[in-house]
């Protein structure tokens, strides 16, 4: 299956994957309307320490921990993307306990939110891979 | 073609079941259900009384699950005994059913002290099922005043759950303070300033001592008048039907780090057993919900033939309350067990991480709970310091603290 991977050599530590994926995420097609004086909610985050960065999302385990501790039913695996649904999560954060990749996180609205490849928005293809100006993060089979 | 059952219905049945499929397709399963009901998420049934979720949102598999996992669920019944030389559970209407395997994932139950004049308190309840729920729900109303013996994860999410459609809730515990067996003082204090914040009184170091009515005496003589009592002093996890057979039995039902119980054949998992906590080193009762599914799924993979092992059992709860959330895990040794501390507080947050032996065994976190799997990663996998750079670590979870080769392994490769 294909998934997004990172090569944190290339990585530049520019961020812009996080706005991509609030953009992507947001339901606005405008960045600067979705985004600008706005706390942002991007399902990949850079890390940064020295001059070493590079961005985490979800990995989509093959034998998923936070779904096994899901405490609400909510998140589940389709066709190998480890997705959440809105409708029955409510926000209890026990994934956020589990997840050993910490690439789960408190959403806008209460519940939690974590990278689902831009599977159930409009953007066809990961947002954080289209617009990565360096190719550090990219989305394929391994 | 083996024969599975499962006496219970819960999480830990789940788990066995989707275990049991993953290798075996086809033998029957059949799962004794004293409740009238599909699985249900049992943690939400105080999102249910505060109206976050309802009856349907909170089904922990779709309807066609068990028709899905050709399984045979055999609802209102419950097993009474176990007779192992015949390989038969004997159920409440005296039939039986035949099993090459059979999972015991009977949960828990309410304790209920013996509190002098409880039999007169006309409304009271516990707080474990949806069936307690609905009957306590029929029960509330905005001119409720509600007493809850208990302030643990139980009664305090009670308390979170009713706070909007009652006019009062007291809360007793005999304990100095709220959530003791995950936090300590200076957290459980957060955590109680956020409840109190938000109406609900408590009375620590002091509990019920006798009930008359609508009245409760506590043990300091104080009396507390109620409408409404809900009882969540603790759960005792079900572990007859093994005790009777002169299986292994401490608090819970001891089992091995494949399920298995001392008889042959017999695999028990979730609430009701007891099973070897990493992070302290000895056995303990895990009855948390992410335990109860892996324990399930780890007998259903052993049961149906495969090998699979739970070794990586540590206590562990995400709990909030009004928005104010706390994240534990592991255990947390004193300096005079041999353990090391680290703190950082800021204002509405405290973070305590505690080391043992080169390891992170334990952490609290309130407030900025942000990325806490990293630490229980730390805890479950047992990483020594030594390959990690714990000053970063300390400071906040994050992937930096591994060193790129292991980042590449992790992040790189297929997980």
């Amino acid at each position: 299956m294909k998934k997004v991977y990172v090569n944190e050599e290339w990585c530049l530590g520019c961020h812009l994957c996080e706005y991509n994926c609030a953009l992507a995420n947001s339901g606005e097609s405008d960045m600067v309307k979705a985004l600008k004086n706005k706390k942002i909610y991007p399902r990949i985050r850079v890390e940064e320490k020295d001059d070493t960065s590079f961005a985490v999302s979800c990995r989509h385990c093959s034998d998923p921990l936070c779904v096994k501790s899901c405490i609400s039913g909510a998140l589940h695996v389709t066709d190998g993307i480890v997705s959440i649904d809105y409708n029955k999560c409510v926000g209890c954060l026990t994934c956020v306990l589990v997840c050993p990749f910490g690439a789960i996180s408190k959403g806008e609205s209460g519940n939690v939110q974590k990278c689902q490849l831009c599977a159930e928005n409009s953007c066809g293809s990961p947002a954080c891979v289209q617009g990565c100006p360096n190719r550090a993060i990219v989305y394929e089979e391994r | 073609m083996s024969k599975y059952v499962i006496i219970g219905n819960g999480t830990a049945a789940v788990g066995c079941i989707e275990g049991i499929r993953s290798r075996d397709a086809k033998s029957e399963i059949t799962v004794v259900s004293a409740e009238n009901t599909p699985v249900y998420c049992r943690p939400l049934i105080s999102y249910y009384l505060e109206g976050k979720t309802d009856l349907d949102r909170m089904k922990y598999r779709p309807d066609s699950f068990y028709a899905d996992n050709g399984c045979t669920v055999l609802y209102g019944r419950k097993a009474v005994s176990v007779d192992n030389s015949a390989k038969t559970v004997i159920l409440d209407d005296r039939s039986s059913l035949k099993y090459d395997y059979l999972c015991i994932a009977a949960g828990s139950s309410p304790f209920v002290p013996q509190f002098k004049g409880l039999n007169t308190v006309k409304n009271k309840f516990t707080f474990t099922t949806i069936e307690d729920t609905l009957a306590l729900e029929k029960n509330l109303d905005k001119s409720s005043h509600v007493l809850i013996i208990g302030a643990g994860l139980i009664g305090l999410k009670c308390a979170e759950g009713i706070a909007e459609r009652v006019s009062e809730i007291t809360v007793c515990d005999l304990s100095d303070r709220i959530l003791s067996s995950i936090l300590d003082s200076e957290c459980a204090a957060l955590m109680q300033k956020r409840l109190e914040e938000n109406g609900v009184k408590f009375l620590l170091n002091d509990s019920a001592e006798s009930f008359d009515t609508n009245t409760a005496v506590m043990k300091s003589g104080k009396t507390v008048d109620f409408d409404v009592l809900v009882l969540a002093v603790g759960v005792k996890p079900n572990t007859f039907l093994l005790k009777e057979i002169g299986g292994e039995v401490n608090k819970g039902i001891i089992v091995n780090d494949k399920m298995q119980t001392s008889i042959d054949n017999i695999y028990a998992a979730g609430d009701c057993t007891e099973g070897m906590d990493i992070s302290f080193g000895d056995r303990r009762i895990l009855a948390i919900m992410p335990n109860a599914y892996m324990q399930g799924h780890c007998a259903g993979v052993n049961m149906a033939g495969g090998k699979e092992r739970f070794d990586k059992a540590i206590p562990m709860n995400s709990i909030g309350f009004f928005g104010l959330h706390a994240i534990t895990a592991g255990s947390c040794f004193t300096e005079e067990q041999g353990g090391e501390s680290f703190e950082e507080k800021s204002e509405g947050s405290i973070k305590r991480l505690y080391f043992k032996d080169g390891f992170l065994t334990g952490y609290m976190l309130v407030g900025n709970v942000e990325r806490a799997g990293i630490y229980t990663k730390l805890i479950r996998e047992k990483t020594p310091l030594s390959e990690i750079d714990t000053d970063t670590m300390k400071k906040k979870p994050s992937l930096t603290i591994f060193s790129r080769d292991n980042r590449r392994n992790s992040l790189g490769g297929t997980v």
